[in-house]
């Protein structure tokens, strides 16, 4: 499939907008009627053709214009990406396999030429075609890890793994749910996490640290997690909080449907073969609620989340305030049909909303 | 989620052709692996293991051998196996029974061992067959140009598997001592004078690593910068009965299997990776217990263990009447 790449921005006059092929797959993050944390991990093996999950790094039509919000964002903000010393190898594992993935995955758009150490790598979405010495990084222009994020929707993290615990060593992280890599780098797994309620009490860092621990080289794992943005915003980070922060008092009943957007993060867990690292992808999908109220399970499905999440989740997510207008929103399309289980849409078997 | 697919239990795995079988000492093979559908193999780091299925008559072996290969060379892998007359069966089949051109199923790389990358030099500390992680990691650090040096304990010249080729190699980084000359690894000077960033790293008979362990912290080294990695081999015990709750099954475990493998044998898909106490990929829940355990494990913590709560089936076995586990 040919991809049409849109000609869009995730800023100031936000002309960012899904067409129905990307609402149809976009991940909705709730497969039942309600919602609590949970290590929801599954093996990261492709999936249903055409959805999210089919490819190894899902490329769809943001990814042009996500890649030129990435580079805006760099060149007011270096920060945002950072690789402490000992981390060069596994930028170097990152930059292979996301070649190696994309030029199998996608041979119409990404071409990957190997003779022994000289590769020739060629972008065509983006104009890139370069040649370089592998583990040579005078021969690229970025370091590996750079270079090939600013090539690849979504942040990525990459934990050294160590005294057995995970470390935040270096990262590519300008569409972030309110983190900061800066903060972060150099920080454990248990450190990092310190923020987020209940989770800890529940033994869910404990547990997620050790199946983290134990990600096989080969066998890539995957989850969802998700939260709320008003406006199509990518780069909602602590840094930028003054800018975005304040939108979120601009919704009204009649602007939420298509200011109001669910954003979902896809985060995928690899082994990185040469530096035993691990690579943590967290590829962020926005979908405004107007669109997603176009499948009638979702409607029903999001109305009963927010209106039963708990309060301290709310509140960690950052819409408590907004969560009134939400629900008197999404309560227009919930009629009280029972769901299907799972989070795939079905349009062609879920019963239309009863008016 | 939807329908989520469930990880079969260990590493992803390969198929693979012996390519070659080559005597090394008197005790000690290397076994050649190609690749049978003709690709590379995946790269690996250095300190990585690979779990070997051996097809023994109705019995299947599965063990953990370092991969020794050179991870810079990918097309073929290799591991060294010394041949232990009075273990269970693994390395004597592999000895007697695995010719070139044999066809062998191999798992993925897994790393328990793995190089700290922010060292700024890295000393080895090898005891016997514990020498086979380090050839793969000395291949590593030779291609980024990484400091390091060996020092590798044997009993004799005739026994020391590849201290030829290393001294030959790397005259001025490999130290070897044999304990049939009288001679020792001097670990207490060595580990006094390294540089600041030092990462130290020990494989081989437990007395060893216990030695380089208690040395270390005994001259004042942080106990993260000091690294080991021994396979414990699963212990024979009194045969044992034991429930596993969610298979709906009752099973004995006979004195030369370990827990882990008679769940295989009555074909419940339990989850495993290193096979050797040190992954805690395995580690199942106790529902009941009537007896006492022999924890043989290096994942369980004091507090897991006194929990009464938590058995490793790798290495780990029960004495007592009634076992039940959530498996």
């Amino acid at each position: 499939m040919t991809i049409q790449f849109n000609d869009e921005t995730f800023r100031d006059d936000y002309s960012f907008h899904n067409s129905e092929w990307a609402i149809r797959r976009f991940p909705f993050p709730f497969h039942e009627d309600s919602y609590m944390y949970s290590m929801n991990a599954e093996q990261h093996r492709g999936g249903p053709d055409g959805s999210v999950y089919e490819n190894r790094f899902d490329v769809d039509e943001h990814y042009v214009s996500e890649m030129q919000d990435r580079a805006k964002v760099l060149s007011e903000d270096p920060l945002r990406c950072q690789s402490l010393p000992h981390m060069t190898l596994a930028g170097w594992d990152l930059l292979e396999l996301i070649m190696v993935s994309k030029s199998e995955d996608y041979p119409d758009l990404f071409e990957l030429h190997r003779d022994g150490d000289q590769w020739r790598w060629v972008n065509k979405p983006l104009g890139i075609d370069d040649t370089f010495t592998f583990l040579d990084e005078s021969t690229l222009p970025y370091g590996p890890m750079e270079y090939i994020t600013r090539q690849s929707q979504g942040d990525f993290a990459l934990l050294d793994q160590r005294d057995e615990n995970l470390w935040m060593d270096a990262g590519m992280v300008t569409t972030q749910a309110d983190w900061s890599l800066d903060f972060n780098i150099g920080m454990n797994f248990i450190e990092w996490h310190g923020p987020v309620p209940l989770a800890n009490e529940m033994g869910i860092f404990k547990r997620a640290l050790k199946f983290l621990l134990n990600i096989p080289q080969g066998s890539p794992g995957r989850r969802l997690n998700w939260t709320m943005t008003v406006n199509p915003l990518l780069d909602t980070s602590p840094e930028n909080y003054h800018k975005w922060g304040i939108q979120k008092t601009t919704l009204t009943p009649e602007n939420i449907g298509a200011k109001q957007h669910l954003r979902v993060e896809l985060q995928t867990f690899y082994r990185l073969p040469r530096s035993n690292a691990l690579a943590f992808p967290i590829r962020c999908y926005l979908c405004s609620f107007q669109d997603l109220m176009t499948m009638p399970k979702w409607g029903r499905r999001l109305h009963r989340v927010v209106r039963d999440l708990p309060v301290e989740l709310a509140t960690y997510k950052g819409f408590i305030d907004n969560r009134p207008l939400m629900i008197d929103y999404l309560s227009k399309f919930d009629d009280g049909l029972p769901t299907s289980p799972g989070i795939f849409p079905e349009p062609e078997t879920e019963p239309p909303l009863k008016t | 989620m939807s329908a989520p697919q469930k990880a079969k239990a260990g590493a992803e795995k390969i198929a693979v052709t012996v390519s070659a079988v080559v005597p090394v000492t008197e005790y000690v093979t290397r076994f050649e692996f190609t690749r049978t559908d003709g690709a590379d193999f995946p790269p690996f780091s250095g300190g990585a293991h690979t779990v070997v299925s051996m097809e023994d008559g109705d019995r299947t072996r599965l063990n953990p051998y370092s991969l020794m290969s050179d991870p810079t060379d990918l097309s073929h892998y290799a591991i060294s196996v010394r041949r232990e007359d009075t273990g269970r069966g693994g390395s004597a089949f592999m000895h007697s029974q695995v010719a070139p051109g044999d066809a062998m199923t191999i798992t993925c790389p897994v790393n328990l061992f793995g190089l700290d990358w922010r060292a700024k030099k890295h000393i080895f500390f090898a005891g016997g067959i514990g020498i086979t992680p380090f050839l793969a990691m000395i291949g590593q650090l030779e291609q980024t140009n990484g400091n390091w040096e060996l020092h590798y304990a044997a009993r004799t010249p005739e026994s020391a598997a590849y201290a030829d080729m290393l001294l030959a190699k790397f005259p001025t980084k490999v130290h070897v001592y044999y304990s049939g000359q009288g001679v020792r690894i001097p670990l207490e000077s060595l580990l006094s004078g390294q540089p600041l960033g030092t990462h130290a790293y020990v494989c081989g008979p437990a007395g060893l690593i216990d030695l380089v362990h208690d040395t270390a912290t005994g001259i004042g080294w942080p106990h993260s910068n000091v690294h080991s990695e021994e396979f414990l081999a699963p212990a024979p015990g009194a045969p044992f009965e034991v429930r596993l709750c969610k298979s709906d099954k009752t099973i004995t475990v006979g004195e030369h299997e370990s827990l882990l493998e008679a769940m295989e044998r009555e074909g419940v898909d339990a989850p495993f990776l290193c096979r050797g106490g040190s992954c805690g990929q395995c580690e199942t829940n106790v529902v009941s217990a009537d007896g006492g355990f022999i924890h043989r494990d290096h994942w369980l913590d004091d507090d897991d263990r006194a929990s009464g709560k938590k058995i490793m089936p790798c290495v780990s076995r029960f004495v007592g009447t009634t076992l039940e586990l959530d498996r």
